[in-house]
């Protein structure tokens, strides 16, 4: 669906992006991660036909964005990092009017209008001026504005920003269920968010692609085998000497202890399950739990920017 | 077409609900009456004259509301990054430029409707020409519509509406000025400033009620060059 090849942007002579490549399915998810400043807004705004590239190959649908823009454009709904509203408008007439500037015809830009505010939970207010909204619904609104008209390719900048716990949970609720719809291309500050939502990752830092992949490749490519963990009957130095003791276990340490029950953690492959399990047993530890722990993607991030900015 | 069209729309309805739109209007129209009653009624003049003050008074008020009307126009979209919206959209960036003229034009044209309450009660009370009235309504669009179109190249250029009304204000002067480098240039020189003026040679055969092709060929070339400037400087901010 989407082919970047070489994407250069200079802003003068600072290289907002560099030279990146990355391709996107139709009908995946894909997180978007970096820190502020990484190229993460450069980027979603020249597949969002906003900005021109200086340099690189953009197609969305094998049409190119810079050849074609106007026929690239009809194919994707874009959010950017503060939702373009206006402000004296009602939600429905905005949202009439974005769908019909982006082709949807009169007589259906009603219907649509309703599928849209729907799915991202506006219909109570549909007739509210838009500056009365509280900074909920206008996050929500402008993410209704980038599917009104029903687009393959969704690229929501920041859709969470600003939002509280709990409208956090009922925007991952709403971009959740826009799965198998469209294409959807998200960026985000909050890695859980982005772990929850996202098939697949594309990490940004200093304007170039460092890594790609679920989150469970990048733990593997980054961490080896991830770690094991395992809730046994207090004390747990039994526990501990004997996992010191198998060859293939590395970092055991102690998580937690209370109320009867340790939290051990260590490094070693998934396999090797069995095998600790019966080493266990075989020292007289009581287990009540033995788990595969995947590495966290904040772990991930911060081991994949860290290790670039050296 | 289409896209233009939904952009006029949306952006007249914006001038409507909301304050600035009716505060223009209310300021043009008390300012153009004050004067009207001051200087156009003041002593004993002609019919004919006082119209023709009338027309001279409008049209400065016309381009004065047109640099205002017009300062929202791209600024405000910069601003308030609703730009984003329309650059993502189908939409080219001439249609976006046109859309935005148009409904800056039909709010103007309504203001300048409003003032003919004024010309009326001359019809009324003397002695005057429906086609003076006629060509001199017909000059107040033209020059409107070309002080728009420079507004309009002024709000692309700035995110801010109050530069924007300063670099519009600044070229209309520039304009306006013309005439008087023309005085003070040898020729041919004076010849180009005289037939770049804004107002002198061009407006005041329409304030005496004659049209002439040339002055609205005049109008109508300094409208397309201003919004084809704009439609350029939307172009290039996709490079920015």
């Amino acid at each position: 669906m989407i082919r970047v090849q070489g994407l250069t942007k200079y802003y003068g002579h600072h290289a907002a992006i560099r030279n990146l490549a990355f391709q996107i399915e139709r009908g995946e998810v894909i997180g978007f991660l970096g820190l502020n400043g990484a190229g993460k807004t450069t980027t979603l705004k020249i597949l969002g036909c906003v900005l021109l590239p200086t340099s690189g190959r953009v197609t969305i649908d094998e049409l190119d964005v810079v050849g074609n823009p106007h026929e690239v454009r009809k194919r994707i709904g874009f959010l950017p990092d503060a939702p373009p509203l206006y402000e004296e408008m009602t939600v429905g007439a905005y949202l009439s009017f974005v769908a019909q500037l982006r082709g949807v015809s009169a007589q259906a830009a009603p219907s649509r209008v309703q599928t849209a505010e729907e799915q991202m939970a506006l219909r109570e207010v549909h007739r509210e001026i838009i500056s009365s909204l509280s900074h909920g619904f206008r996050q929500r609104l402008g993410v209704a504005q980038a599917l009104v008209h029903n687009p393959a390719l969704v690229i929501l900048d920041e859709p969470n920003s600003g939002l509280d716990p709990a409208q956090i949970v009922e925007m991952r609720a709403l971009i959740k269920n826009l799965r198998g719809a469209h294409t959807i291309l998200i960026s985000s500050h909050i890695l859980s968010e982005i772990s929850q939502t996202c098939d697949r990752l594309l990490i940004i830092q200093e304007g170039e692609i460092v890594a790609q992949g679920t989150e469970s490749e990048l733990a593997r490519r980054l961490g080896g085998s991830g770690f094991i963990e395992v809730d046994v009957r207090s004390p747990a130095r039994g526990a501990l000497d004997a996992l010191n003791a198998l060859p293939s276990v590395q970092n055991v340490e102690l998580e937690s202890e209370g109320d009867g029950v340790a939290t051990i953690r260590f490094r070693a492959p998934a396999e090797m399950r069995p095998n600790i399990t019966r080493a266990l047993v075989a020292a007289n530890v009581d287990i009540y739990r033995i788990d595969r722990v995947e590495e966290k993607l904040e772990s991930i991030f911060l081991k994949l920017t860290r290790k670039e900015a050296a | 077409m289409r896209s233009v069209v939904l952009i006029a729309r949306r952006e007249l309805a914006g001038y409507f609900s909301t304050l600035s739109g009716y505060v223009i209007i209310a300021a043009v129209l008390a300012v153009d009456a004050l004067m009207f009653n001051a200087i156009g009624l003041a002593g004993n003049k002609r019919s004919a004259e006082v119209l023709n003050q009338f027309f001279f008074l409008s049209s400065g008020m016309t381009i004065t509301a047109a640099v205002f009307i017009s300062m929202r126009l791209l600024a405000e979209e910069r601003q308030s990054g609703t730009i984003s919206l329309l650059y993502s959209s189908p939409v080219r960036d001439g249609e976006i430029v046109l859309g935005k003229f148009f409904s800056a034009l039909v709010f103007l044209l309504v203001l300048i409707a409003l003032t003919a309450f004024m010309p009326a009660l001359i019809l009324v009370n003397g002695k005057v020409s429906l086609g003076h009235i006629a060509a001199g309504y017909l000059g107040l669009v033209l020059l409107g519509s070309a002080s728009l179109a420079i507004g309009t190249f002024g709000s692309a250029l700035s995110r801010s509406q109050i530069l924007a009304v300063i670099i519009s204000g600044c070229m209309v002067v520039a304009l306006l000025t013309c005439w008087m480098l023309a005085h003070v240039t040898e020729r041919p020189l004076s010849e180009v400033f005289t037939a770049m003026a804004l107002h002198n040679q061009h407006f005041q055969p329409f304030q005496a009620g004659l049209v002439h092709l040339r002055d609205v060929v005049y109008y109508l070339a300094v409208t397309y060059v201003a919004l084809f400037a704009a439609t350029r400087v939307l172009e290039a901010r996709r490079w920015r």
